[in-house]
C-alpha cells in the first residue's frame, strides 16, 4: 500500500466527513425555514443575514449547556447511546460513490473511500446497528418514557427493516451487484434503477423515513404521547447528539436512494459532450450532490406536510403492506427478467 | 495480520468471558454484540466479507435488538434476581468444570499440528460463495431454509395458541352477546 494513497483516501475522508457534517447542521437551519415557509411565518432571522448562522448559534448553546447525568441513570451506557448514534449515522458515507474519478498527474483518483463488493449489504448492516444508540439510550435513562421510546424505535426499526431489505434484493436481482459503484456505473448508460424498480423505491423511500425516525413515523419521540421519547432525560451536546444524528441519517439515505435509484453521480448524456474527465466528475459530483439536496427537502416537505402515524397504523403498514408489497415486487423482477432480458 | 488476530481473538474471549461474569443482563447482551463484532472480524480476516457482513445484519442487527428488547421489557436486575440454593450452585461448577475438562483433553496435542495453507483464498466471496452454494449445495441449502421455515411457523403457532378460547375473544363474545340484546 503506497504512501500517496493513504494521503487520497485521507484527504477524501475528511472532505466527505465535513460535507457531510456540513449538510447535517445547515439541514437544521433549512428545516426550519421550511417550517416557516409552509406555516406562513418567517422562521429564524436574528442570528446572521437571514438567519443563516442560526446552526453554530444552536451548537454553541449546545455546548454550552449544563450537562445532566440523572441520579438513576447508568452512567457509561447513558453517554455511549448518543455517541453510538452518531456514529452509526456516519459510517454509511464510506461506501457511497461521489463521483466517478479525477485525473491528477496521470493518477486516476475514484471518489469513493472504499468499493467494497458488499457496499449494500454494508449500507444495510450499519443501519441496522443504528437502533442500538437509541435503545442504549433510552434504557440507560432509567425513566418510563424514555424506555417506551426505545422500544418503540426498536420495534419499528426491526419490522421496516424486512420489507426494506426486501425491495434491495429486487434491485439486486436487476444489478446483478452488491457494489454501489458498480451499480450506479450501470445507471450511467441505461435507465436510471426507479425507471425499472418503482414500486422497490416506493417501498425503499418509505422505509428510508421509518429508519431514520422521521415524521409521519417518529414515534419513537412522539411528544404527544411520550414527553421527549428517548431523549426525554438528555441534556446539552448529547441531545445534540441525537438530533444531530438524525440530520445526518437524513443526508446519508438520500445519498444511499439518489445513488442506488437515481443514478448516483451520473448525469444524462453527458458522454455526449466530450468534456475533460476532471470537468465530467465535478459536474457528476455536484449532480449527486443537487439529488441528494432534493431528497433532503423532500423529507422535510413530508415532516411539515403529513400527521404522524398512530402506532397500531404504523405496524399495520410494515407487517401487512409493505412486506407482501416488496415480496410481490420481487416476483415481478424476476418475471421480467425472464421475459425481456434472456 | 498476526497482531489483528490476536487483538481480535483476545477482545472474542475477554467480551464472552464478560458475557457469563456480568450482573446485569443488559450488559450481558451488550457484551454478546461485542463478541460478535469480534468473530466478524476474524471473518474479515479469513477474506470472507460476504460472511461477515451477514453475521453483523442477522446477529448484531436483527437477533441482539430482540434479545435487548425482551431483557428490557422484563426489568431484571440485581434485586429481583431469585438467589439461587447452594446445591445448585456446586453441581453448575462441577458440571462446567467437567466440560472445561473435555475441551482441554479434546485439544490437547492440536498445538503440534501444521496450520493448512493454500487453499482458494478467494472462496468467501459473494461470487464465489453463492456459485457454491448453488451449485453444489442446492439440496441443503433448501432444506436448512425449510427447517427455519417451521420453526418459525411453529413460534407462531405456540405465540397464538390461546386466542382461540383465550379471556379476550370471550370477552368480545360477551360484548356482541350484550350488543345484541340491547339492540
Amino acid at each position: 500500500m503506497d504512501f500517496t494513497f493513504l494521503i487520497d483516501k485521507t484527504i477524501l475522508v475528511a472532505i466527505i466527513f465535513a460535507i457531510s457534517l456540513g449538510i447535517a447542521a445547515y439541514s437544521t437551519y433549512f428545516e426550519r425555514k421550511f417550517a416557516g415557509f409552509f406555516q406562513d411565518r418567517i422562521g429564524p432571522d436574528r442570528a446572521g443575514p437571514f438567519g443563516i448562522l442560526q446552526p453554530i448559534a444552536d451548537g454553541v448553546k449546545l455546548v454550552m449547556k449544563e450537562e445532566i447525568i440523572p441520579a438513576g441513570a447508568n452512567p457509561f451506557l447513558f453517554i455511549a447511546g448518543p455517541s453510538l448514534s452518531m456514529l452509526t449515522a456516519c459510517m454509511t458515507t464510506a461506501v457511497l460513490p461521489w463521483g466517478s474519478y479525477l485525473e491528477i498527474g496521470g493518477r486516476k483518483i475514484p471518489l469513493q473511500v472504499a468499493d467494497v463488493n458488499i457496499g449494500i449489504l454494508y449500507v444495510f448492516g450499519v443501519v441496522s446497528l443504528g437502533v442500538y444508540g437509541l435503545m442504549i439510550g433510552g434504557w440507560a435513562s432509567n425513566n418510563k418514557f424514555s424506555l417506551l421510546g426505545a422500544i418503540r424505535a426498536a420495534s419499528q426499526n426491526i419490522s421496516y427493516e424486512i420489507a426494506m431489505g426486501l425491495s434491495i434484493i429486487a434491485l439486486v436481482m436487476m444489478s446483478g451487484t452488491l457494489s454501489i459503484g458498480t451499480i450506479v456505473e450501470q445507471q450511467q448508460n441505461s435507465y436510471w434503477y426507479v425507471v425499472l424498480q418503482p414500486l422497490g423505491f416506493l417501498i425503499f423511500l418509505i422505509c428510508s423515513f421509518a429508519e431514520t425516525n422521521r415524521t409521519p413515523f417518529d414515534l419513537p419521540e412522539c411528544e404527544a404521547e411520550l414527553v421527549g421519547g428517548y431523549h426525554t432525560e438528555y441534556s446539552s451536546m448529547k441531545l445534540g447528539f441525537y438530533l444531530f444524528a438524525e440530520y445526518t441519517n437524513m443526508f446519508v439515505s438520500s445519498a444511499v436512494m439518489s445513488a442506488l435509484y437515481f443514478g448516483g453521480y451520473s448525469v444524462p448524456f453527458i458522454s455526449a459532450l466530450h468534456l475533460d474527465q476532471n470537468l465530467v466528475a465535478i459536474i457528476g459530483t455536484l449532480a449527486f450532490f443537487g439529488k441528494i439536496l432534493f431528497f433532503i427537502f423532500f423529507f422535510m416537505w413530508v415532516r411539515w406536510t403529513i400527521p404522524r402515524f398512530r402506532y397500531d397504523q404504523l405496524m399495520k403498514l410494515g407487517w401487512q403492506i409493505l412486506i407482501p408489497l416488496s415480496i410481490i415486487n420481487i416476483v415481478l423482477t424476476g418475471i421480467f427478467i425472464l421475459v425481456f432480458d434472456k | 495480520m498476526k497482531e489483528f488476530f490476536y487483538f481480535l481473538s483476545f477482545l472474542a474471549v475477554l467480551t464472552s468471558l464478560m458475557v457469563v461474569v456480568a450482573k446485569n443482563p443488559v450488559h450481558s447482551v451488550l457484551y454478546l454484540i461485542m463478541t460478535f463484532f469480534a468473530i466478524a472480524g476474524h471473518y474479515i480476516l479469513l477474506n470472507a466479507q460476504f460472511l461477515a457482513v451477514v453475521h453483523i445484519i442477522v446477529y448484531a442487527g436483527a437477533i441482539m435488538v430482540l434479545f435487548l428488547f425482551v431483557i428490557m421489557f422484563l426489568n431484571l436486575n440485581a434485586e429481583t434476581e431469585p438467589q439461587k440454593p447452594l446445591i445448585l450452585k456446586v453441581a453448575a461448577g462441577v458440571a462446567a468444570g467437567l466440560l472445561f475438562l473435555t475441551l482441554v483433553a479434546a485439544f490437547k496435542g492440536a498445538e503440534n499440528q501444521v496450520a493448512v495453507t493454500g487453499g482458494d483464498s478467494q472462496i468467501g466471496l459473494i461470487k464465489n460463495l453463492g456459485k457454491v452454494l448453488f451449485n453444489d449445495f442446492l439440496l441443503p441449502f433448501e432444506i436448512t431454509s425449510l427447517l427455519f421455515l417451521s420453526a418459525m411457523i411453529g413460534a407462531v403457532m405456540l405465540a397464538k395458541k390461546d386466542t382461540p378460547e383465550g379471556p379476550k375473544s370471550k370477552d368480545l363474545k360477551k360484548e356482541m352477546l350484550l350488543e345484541k340484546e340491547i339492540i
